[in-house]
């Protein structure tokens, strides 16, 4: 049998859930779990490390990215379910950043 | 009702464990303190490195840690070693502690003639202290006189989605059985404070809780750091995190999702508050398990991924690892493996649930791993300004 490769998802208003396994690779599927413990088979897009995470829904442009039932970012793509979700699909929300960011947003 | 068994104390409080606490009221005094603790079973010592040398806020701040943390319902009756001619107020120590109403004592060893003398007069003190409260039974006690304090350390990958998680669950069914539940570690708030505002119970709430974030970078500010840049950092963009907020969030899980009730300053004692508090510490663990022990919590929930094995002398402190491997590599020294919902044996309910029925256990009497190996001798009192 197959090793079973894990997607968590900790809150119900996630969109996303993080990989528990090595080699999720495009075309990989893999079981979203809950906390219940519900679960649902996902076919992942992209190659996925231990630790980083797909979608679970697909997530258009502009809209809010979910994780532990908060907001972590904007989706800055379009997102289909099963794809890979970081840095390059995901922008931070937050207004405040570092000393050069609040100085420019005081001046304005 | 959901029932466990404490020591119920003059003031109304109820402990998790029995001892005689040796309080240094000044790191010159650690030396006698511990050599008395060693002398005498059923005590323990709190070795800090502060209490002189210091500007007042500190010592006024160090003061009120020593008497919250005397307060602690697991200590039956204290002991305080003072040197003499401390910066903090000793005196003090001693009168709001003897009106709690448990046996204080004090000593001074300039006063007794030496190291030598004071260890004597002190062992026999502690001796006498413990003869008095050793026979105390435990008595039924509610679910909602707990106060569970709650820290993470030595994160990895698994601890935002595994431990922390699992901490989460139990912090909210604590807050619905009417007990009390402190959270700490103003740090990693940063990039997650908007979202924890939010669950403020108040506009005053909530400016507390932006109020202390900004004291802190303030702090870090003043020595030419600035803690936000570069967050989430290289290795953490590596490791999956995506974002300030997915960072700060991971951390700020452990909190459940219940409203904040208030901001308590790092000395402050927990009276009547019950359901969430956040206190203003920082994430090291010398310093919030000292600060968490003096809110007068019985036992601490404490969430890691590596393998963090540090504790506290008089609370027990429950290690959850959210790392399936770290656990099996480090049994000896972690209580619950939170791993198996990622390996998808369990889920965040079950072992939610595991880790209640675990700290039902640790407040009856049940050792912790950390307890057992006396792994708790680091600790602090965090303070704020230089030392002299």
């Amino acid at each position: 049998m197959e090793e079973l490769k894990i997607a968590l998802k900790v809150n119900d208003l996630d969109n996303v859930a993080t990989i528990f396994a090595n080699d999720v690779t495009d075309g990989t599927v893999v079981e979203m779990r809950d906390k219940k413990g519900n679960r649902e088979q996902i076919t992942v897009k992209g190659d996925v490390p231990y630790g980083h995470k797909i979608a679970v829904a697909d997530i258009h442009i502009g809209e809010q990215i979910t994780k532990y039932g908060e907001e972590i970012g904007i989706a800055t793509k379009e997102i289909v379910k099963g794809e890979y979700v970081h840095v390059h699909n995901l922008d931070s929300m937050r207004g405040r950043g570092d000393w050069e960011t609040e100085k420019e947003a005081e001046t304005v | 009702m959901t029932t466990w068994y404490g020591y119920r104390r003059p003031d109304g409080s109820v402990g998790s464990r029995n001892y005689v606490g040796i309080i240094p009221a000044v790191t010159c005094a650690n030396d006698v303190a511990n050599a008395i603790c060693r002398e005498v079973q059923g005590t323990v010592t709190f070795l800090h490195h502060q209490g002189c040398c210091q500007l007042p806020p500190d010592l006024d701040r160090v003061t009120e840690t020593l008497i919250s943390l005397g307060k602690s319902p697991n200590l039956g009756a204290v002991l305080i070693v003072s040197l003499g001619c401390e910066g903090t107020d000793h005196a003090r120590m001693y009168e709001e502690l003897k009106a709690t109403g448990k046996p204080v004592e004090i000593i001074h060893i300039q006063e007794l003639g030496g190291v030598s003398k004071a260890v004597r007069e002190g062992t026999d003190i502690a001796r006498r202290l413990v003869m008095q409260i050793s026979g105390q039974l435990r008595e039924p006690a509610d679910i909602s006189e707990v106060i569970m304090s709650i820290k993470c350390g030595g994160s990895d990958t698994t601890s935002g989605m595994a431990s922390n998680c699992v901490i989460g669950y139990v912090a909210d069914k604590l807050v619905d059985l009417g007990a009390t539940v402190i959270f700490g570690e103003t740090t990693e708030f940063i990039g997650g404070e908007h979202l924890l505002a939010r669950r403020a119970v108040n506009e005053d709430v909530a400016k507390d809780i932006y109020r202390i974030v900004d004291e802190m970078e303030t702090r870090a500010k003043s020595i030419g750091c600035d803690m936000r840049r570069g967050q989430p950092t290289p290795g953490n963009i590596a490791g999956g995190l995506s974002s300030i907020e997915e960072k700060s969030l991971g951390a700020i899980v452990k909190s459940g999702t219940r409203p904040i009730q208030g901001v308590l300053d790092y000395p402050e004692h927990v009276t009547t508050q019950k359901g969430l508090w956040i206190k203003d510490t920082p994430g090291r663990e010398p310093e919030i398990l000292t600060g968490m022990a003096a809110t007068g919590a019985q036992f601490m929930c404490f969430s890691t991924g590596r393998g963090a094995p540090q504790g506290f002398p008089c609370m027990p402190v429950i290690k959850i690892c959210g790392n399936p491997n770290t656990f099996e590599n480090m049994k000896d020294d972690m209580d619950l493996n939170a791993g198996l919902i990622l390996t998808g044996d369990k889920t965040i309910e079950e072992v939610g649930e595991e880790a209640f029925a675990k700290l039902l256990r640790v407040l009856n009497g049940e050792m912790t791993k950390n307890e057992a190996i006396q792994y708790f001798t680091s600790l602090d009192i965090f303070c704020l300004g230089p030392v002299i």
